[in-house]
Order: C-alpha cells, then sequence, then structure tokens
C-alpha cells in the first residue's frame, strides 16, 4: 500500500511518535528539558538534522549499499554520515550565525549520540519507504519529538517548586509525566495509521 | 578496586539505568516480551564487555579529537555482529526486535562506559566492567519485562501462565505502561537506597 508522504508527516508526529511510541531518543530528552528554551534549540537542530540524514542516508543505502551488495555495512554507513553531518551543521552555524551555534552549545555534537536520529533512518529502510516518504518521516518524526520535548520542558518549568516524592525527583517524575503524554497521545491513534 | 569490586559496582550500585538514567530507550521499547529483553540484554552483554576490552586495548592509538568516532566505529562493529547472528539463528526475534539490535549503538551505556571507564583503565577491568554494566541493564529489562509480559499477555517467556479467566491488561503492552514501571522502579529503588544511607 502506498501512502502518502504528507499521512506519514502526520503520522510521525502524532500517532507514532518517535518518542512516545517508540522511545528513541530519550536521554537528551531527559536530560535538556528542564527549561523550554533550551529545548526548543535543540528541538529544531534534531529536526532539521533528522529531515536531512534521512534524505542523505536514503541515497547512500539504495544507491551504493544495495548495489554494492554491503547492506550489512548499513549501521556503521549510516552512523558516519549521521557524525559528518552533525559536524558539517555545526560548522555551518558556526560560520553564519554564530548566536545561535552559542545558545546550542553542546546539544549540537550530542545529536550524533540521539538514538533517534539513527532510528528514523532503520524504520524508513525497515518499512521501505520511497524517498519522499523517507524525508517526510523523517522531518514529522523531528517535529513530533520537538513537540514531546517541548511539552515534557513546559510542565517540567510548572513543577519545579512543587512538592515531589524524594524518590521520584528527577528522573522519576519526568518518566511519569512522559508516561501521561504517552498515555494522550494514544489518544490520536485512530487518527492515521502508519505501522 | 578488585575484579570484584568493579563488576558490582558497574552493575548495582551505579546501575547506568536506575543511577544514571542511560540506554533507557531499549530498556523502554522491548520490554512488552520477556523473551526480547532476554535476547538485547544479552546483545547489549557481548557489545558492552567486547567493545570496552578493544577500546582499552587501543587507548593509547587514539587522538583524543576523533575518539568518539573511532568508538562509535568499533561499538557499531560488535553490534553488526550481533545482528547477523540474530539474522542467521533467531530470524523470528531478530524481526520483532526491529531496528532496536542495530540502536545499540547508539545506547548510551556503551558510549558512556567507554567513556568512563575503558578509556582509562586495563583491557581486562574493562571487559568486566562492561559485563557488570550489560547484567545490571538486562536485569532492569528483564524485571520490567517480568511484569508487562505477566499482566499484559498473561504469559512469561511466551509459555501461558494465567488461565483463561484473566483479562488481558492491554495497557501493559502498550507505550505508556513502559514510562510509568521504569519510573515506578526508579522510585522503589531510590527509596530503599536512601533508608539505607539514613
Amino acid at each position: 500500500m502506498e501512502l502518502s508522504p504528507f499521512i506519514i508527516f502526520v503520522a510521525a508526529i502524532f500517532t507514532s511518535n518517535i518518542l512516545l511510541t517508540n522511545f528513541l531518543g530519550m536521554c537528551s530528552f531527559l536530560s535538556v528539558s528542564k527549561e523550554v528554551e533550551s529545548s526548543l534549540g535543540l528541538g529544531f537542530a534534531v529536526v532539521f538534522v533528522m529531515t536531512l540524514t534521512s534524505a542523505i542516508n536514503y541515497v547512500v543505502y539504495h544507491y551504493i549499499l544495495v548495489p554494492l551488495d554491503i547492506i550489512y555495512l548499513q549501521y556503521i554507513i549510516f552512523i558516519i554520515v549521521i557524525a559528518a553531518f552533525v559536524q558539517l551543521t555545526e560548522m555551518v552555524v558556526e560560520r553564519f550565525s554564530p548566536l545561535l551555534y552559542y545558545s546550542l552549545g553542546i546539544f549540537l555534537p550530542l545529536i550524533t549520540v540521539n538514538c533517534a536520529i539513527l532510528g528514523v533512518s532503520l524504520f524508513m529502510i525497515i518499512r521501505q519507504y520511497t524517498f519522499l516518504q523517507s524525508v517526510a518521516f523523517g522531518a514529522g518524526a523531528g517535529l513530533g519529538w520537538l513537540l514531546a520535548i517541548l511539552a515534557l520542558a513546559g510542565i517540567r518549568q510548572k513543577i519545579k517548586d512543587k512538592y515531589i516524592p524524594q524518590g521520584l525527583v528527577g528522573a522519576g517524575i519526568s518518566l511519569i509525566t512522559t508516561g501521561i503524554m504517552a498515555l494522550a497521545f494514544v489518544g490520536f491513534s485512530g487518527v492515521v495509521v502508519i505501522q | 578496586m578488585t575484579k570484584k569490586e568493579i563488576f558490582i559496582t558497574s552493575a548495582f550500585t551505579e546501575n547506568s539505568v536506575w543511577k544514571q538514567i542511560l540506554g533507557i530507550c531499549s530498556a523502554l521499547a522491548v520490554t512488552n516480551l520477556l523473551m526480547n529483553s532476554l535476547v538485547m540484554g544479552l546483545g547489549v552483554i557481548f557489545t558492552l564487555a567486547l567493545s570496552g576490552f578493544t577500546i582499552s586495548v587501543i587507548r593509547d592509538f587514539i587522538p583524543k579529537r576523533v575518539r568518539m568516532m573511532v568508538q562509535t566505529l568499533i561499538i557499531a562493529s560488535y553490534v553488526i555482529i550481533v545482528d547477523l547472528f540474530l539474522k542467521a539463528y533467531y530470524p523470528e526475534i531478530s524481526k520483532s526486535l526491529g531496528p532496536y539490535v542495530g540502536l545499540i549503538i547508539t545506547n548510551c551505556i556503551i558510549m558512556g562506559r567507554a567513556e568512563a571507564f575503558a578509556g582509562k583503565n586495563s583491557p581486562l577491568d574493562s571487559m568486566i566492567d562492561g559485563i557488570g554494566a550489560g547484567i545490571g541493564y538486562t536485569i532492569v529489562l528483564l524485571v520490567i519485562a517480568f511484569i508487562r509480559e505477566l499482566f499484559g499477555f498473561g504469559t512469561l517467556f511466551g509459555f501461558r501462565v494465567l488461565g483463561d479467566w484473566w483479562t488481558k491488561w492491554s495497557i501493559m503492552v502498550m507505550a505508556p505502561s513502559a514510562f510509568f514501571m521504569l519510573a515506578i522502579l526508579i522510585w522503589f529503588i531510590n527509596s530503599k537506597t536512601d533508608q539505607k544511607k539514613g
């Protein structure tokens, strides 16, 4: 069945949110979500990197790895593409917008080890998407991640001074909050379905 | 530190999942079935032990600037071995784990142990540290999976444990329960260890 890229895009944001249903990119999600501003910066960087690496990895996979019959090298090749791309993004941002560069700080290089980025590339291969579908999926997954981290950051700022049971302070309460968010997102699940 | 202390520290007292909140993507994703969690745990133990060993052996030859890249490549090579092994001998499990085997590469525990331990210690110690951290991770996975599979499907390792009278809690199979279970586990362990201190 051929899904239109637009449907995949919408589904990747809401119904199959990469963080809330596939649990990808949890580490930076939990550690960077203390403030709305920094999560917004990181979120946009993720959207950007995810969209473009899914495009590049699609081309690399279908025009280099498949013809040469070295599919088993996909993990190594994908991670190299992602690392190189993040490095490139860092240099471009530093050159043209130093202000943004300093506000993102350490978060940019950290994107390399964000499993959501590699996850998107692997999902697009497993689900046999076409080029446009892959790009739409990458952009949607990135926006979905941005949405989730923004929501969590907002909630965390609100509950900062509230009473939280001792053992739950920090990661515990963030996980419970995320769980409730995931529960809310289950409500979208009837809208559009991709795997 | 003796070898035993290294093992205990990395597996329990400094457990990556509940103390440092690392590597929880896969801890959440594969824990709806015990079998998947066990296979995932073994894969992580294998990768952690050998990548720790390898990185420690060649640590003096890696230039500081490209250290992360080299480490990632070493980890990726071992993950490819795990992936090919599963595809060849356990295609069913490989299929149901989906991309999560490949995502062992970006599992922060492995990078974390490489940075914090293997970069400074002897190869054998790094290997023990890796096995310890991997076992600590596997225990967390199995505990969560035990509860989720038991209540979600009424089975354990695919065997029917609860009879036909059992109404499956489909929430346990779905994503939100994974977040709740991990949070409760962290809560439980934190309050237990705090009591000991006080």
